[in-house]
């Protein structure tokens, strides 16, 4: 019987939210494929976060000391032995920092492509169609994998729903890979964050957040007057905070902030996903854009095509007379 | 230090984006070329590192002809010589086999560090650098800010997800992605540009590097998104729409 194996990641011990809807998607997979699925954390099996993967048949518990810290170099050999004795049809694992940093060279070991950063699998008559981003958004592509094994995939984040963990557990098999400190060639220091933070964004009711389009930094008091008449914070794209226009506790986004205001207003944004990661959770989004294929039109609830020379102004004097 | 750095050539960040007659790519008869984003930031770090350390900058593109164009604006940024893999049919490999390319013409340079951008703007697939690392057996390390040269080695700064970061050591020869927007990109001079006429670039017949193009991942058909929600377009000059967008913060949305 083939199997669709799913890597997960942990954090404290429990597997990530994107992690739990990569095995999601390999439960999609292996229902259509009639495959069995398995499910892999790295980790001590004693560990509760393993009692999440009850949708799994057969749970793998990646242990060993050199794994404490993640390091391309640990992982690829750990998953690469773990994935030579499952021999599974899929891999499945989430589109995040770590696995874009080890999966292609696993992929490579392997002889194979990792199709990375997928949004849909699509199954027909045997053969899985899977769709991924292409020019920051703009456009899909369909792909493939061609003859062998196995297909490797990463999927985006909220892609695919988590499911609520099973009731029944699947017994959990302990994985000791064969490492040796030697092979490992990189020392990776303890994560730590940038300069304290002065903003809240995550509290701000309604956020003025700017893109490139607002095209030099001597245009943001256009944007800095429309949030001031709505009250608003103001919040910005990474190439705005890249440029120094604003500062890095401003930008939203997977390596800035998370938002979810009542009003999030997105100036001259195109809509990359990296951006839409930080604020799709907000309660109403309004775009303006001269682009009206601009990929935040795609999760805008209201929506100007137009330039935002001309658009901000008239909306900015359309909120204070609103105000009196 | 020799650094090789890998540019590719990516359609103009503003280009119209039409779908070609067949459904299988875009139409590039009116496009504009440049320089892909994250690569312009590791040609920089290299130039950085060069003028801090001596060496060597090496420019790696493989695409058609046109690719000569960026290649020269990188020798007239500051690089010192550019191998271009040529080929009007790179869409025939995947990412393994356009690496399996670059690492055919480069497995004589005995570079000590190989720098690409993280993810290219068009395929955007984020996967090359890494590929080509495990390709020639040597370590990486990804989305990187920053390099510092160590006794040893290198020490970089990596950038990890919602505002954190980590400092990576690492002996060389190593290969490392980099993340775009932590310096600014210089501009070339006009003197620059004079003396990228006379720098050597090579070129290489990407069929003369006996790389086997079968593919292991095809890209079947491209298509535009399907919108997720049904936006409220609001129409009319800025004036008409800034007042309907008013009475929506304030009746609908209720923020006003
Ligand atoms: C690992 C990684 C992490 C990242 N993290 C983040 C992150 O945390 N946050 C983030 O934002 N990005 C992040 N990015 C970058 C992201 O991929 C995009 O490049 C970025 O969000 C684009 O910013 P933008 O929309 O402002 O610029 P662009 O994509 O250049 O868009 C500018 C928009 O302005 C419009 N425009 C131009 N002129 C006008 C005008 N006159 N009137 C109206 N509209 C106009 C254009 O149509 C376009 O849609 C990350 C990327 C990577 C690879
Ligand atoms: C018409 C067409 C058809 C295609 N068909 C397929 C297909 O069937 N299957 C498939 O898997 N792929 C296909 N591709 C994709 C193609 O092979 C990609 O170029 C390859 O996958 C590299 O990926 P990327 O552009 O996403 O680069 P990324 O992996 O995102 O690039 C990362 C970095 O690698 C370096 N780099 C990447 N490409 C180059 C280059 N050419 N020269 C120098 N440096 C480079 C750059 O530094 C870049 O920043 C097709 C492409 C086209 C245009």
């Amino acid at each position: 019987m083939s199997t669709v194996l799913v890597f997960l990641e942990a954090k404290s011990g429990e597997p990530t939210r994107i992690s739990l809807e990569a095995l999601a998607a390999g439960a999609q997979i292996a229902a259509a494929t009639g495959a069995a699925l398995a499910a892999a954390m790295v980790g001590a099996a004693t560990g509760a976060g393993f009692g999440m993967l009850g949708a799994a048949e057969q749970v793998f518990a990646i242990e060993d000391p050199l794994l404490a810290a993640y390091t391309a170099d640990g992982f690829t050999a750990s998953y690469a032995q773990l994935i030579a004795q499952v021999k599974p049809e899929f891999v499945v694992l989430p589109h995040t920092y770590q696995v874009r940093d080890f999966a292609p060279r696993l992929a490579t070991r392997l002889g194979r492509v990792l199709i990375s950063d997928v949004t849909g699998i699509a199954m027909d008559a045997g053969k899985v169609t899977l769709t991924r981003q292409l020019f920051q958004g703009k456009l899909n592509g369909q792909y493939h994998a061609v003859v062998g094994s196995p297909t490797l995939l990463s999927v985006q984040a909220g892609a695919f729903r988590a499911e609520a963990a099973a009731a029944t557990q699947a017994s959990v098999t302990t994985f000791t890979p064969n490492l040796d400190a030697a092979s490992i060639r990189t020392k990776p220091g303890e994560p730590f964050r940038a300069a304290a933070q002065t903003v809240d964004l995550a509290s701000a009711p309604l956020l003025v957040s700017v893109g490139r389009g607002i095209k030099d930094e001597a245009n943001l008091p256009l944007v800095k007057e429309l949030a001031e008449a709505l009250g608003a914070e103001l919040a910005a794209s990474r190439p705005i905070c890249d440029a120094g226009w604003l500062p890095m506790e401003r930008q939203v986004g997977s390596s800035g902030q998370t938002v979810a205001p009542k009003l999030y207003l997105a100036v001259g944004i195109s809509g990359a996903i990296q951006h839409l990661v930080g604020m799709k959770g907000s309660q109403c989004v309004v775009a303006i854009n001269k682009d009206e294929n601009a990929p935040i039109f795609e999760i805008a609830d209201y929506g100007i095509v137009g330039d935002l020379f001309e658009v901000v102004p008239a909306l900015t004097a359309a909120v204070r007379k609103a105000k009196g | 230090m020799k650094i090789i750095v890998a540019i590719k050539q990516v359609p103009e960040r503003d280009a119209r984006i039409r779908i070609d007659s067949a459904g299988k790519w875009i139409a590039l008869d009116e496009i504009e070329f440049r320089m892909n984003e994250s690569d312009a930031y590791a040609l920089e770090e290299a130039l950085l590192l060069k003028e801090a350390q001596g060496g060597e900058v090496v420019v790696l593109s493989a695409g058609p002809e046109r690719v000569g164009q960026t290649i020269r604006e990188a020798l007239a940024k500051g690089a010192d010589r550019g191998i271009h893999i040529a080929s009007d049919r790179l869409g025939e490999y995947d990412a393994l086999g356009v690496a399996r390319l670059m690492a055919a013409a480069i497995a004589d340079e005995q570079a000590d560090l190989i720098l690409t951008g993280l993810q290219s703007d068009d395929l955007g697939l984020g996967q090359t650098g890494v590929i080509l690392a495990e390709l020639l057996g040597i370590p990486h390390s990804s989305l990187i800010l920053k390099i510092e040269k160590t006794e040893v080695g290198i020490r970089v700064l990596r950038e990890l997800e919602d505002g954190w970061f980590q400092h990576i050591e690492m002996t060389t020869p190593a290969l490392l992605t980099i993340q775009s927007g932590n310096t600014r990109l210089r501009y070339a001079t006009l003197m620059g540009i004079k003396k990228a006429r006379s720098k050597d670039l090579r070129v290489i017949e990407a069929d003369a590097l006996g790389v086997d193009a079968a593919r292991c991942v095809s890209l079947d058909s491209v298509m535009l998104p399907s919108r997720q929600k049904t936006t409220q377009m609001l129409t009319g000059t800025p004036a008409e729409a800034a007042a309907a967008l008013v009475e929506k913060l304030q009746q609908e949305v209720r923020v006003l």
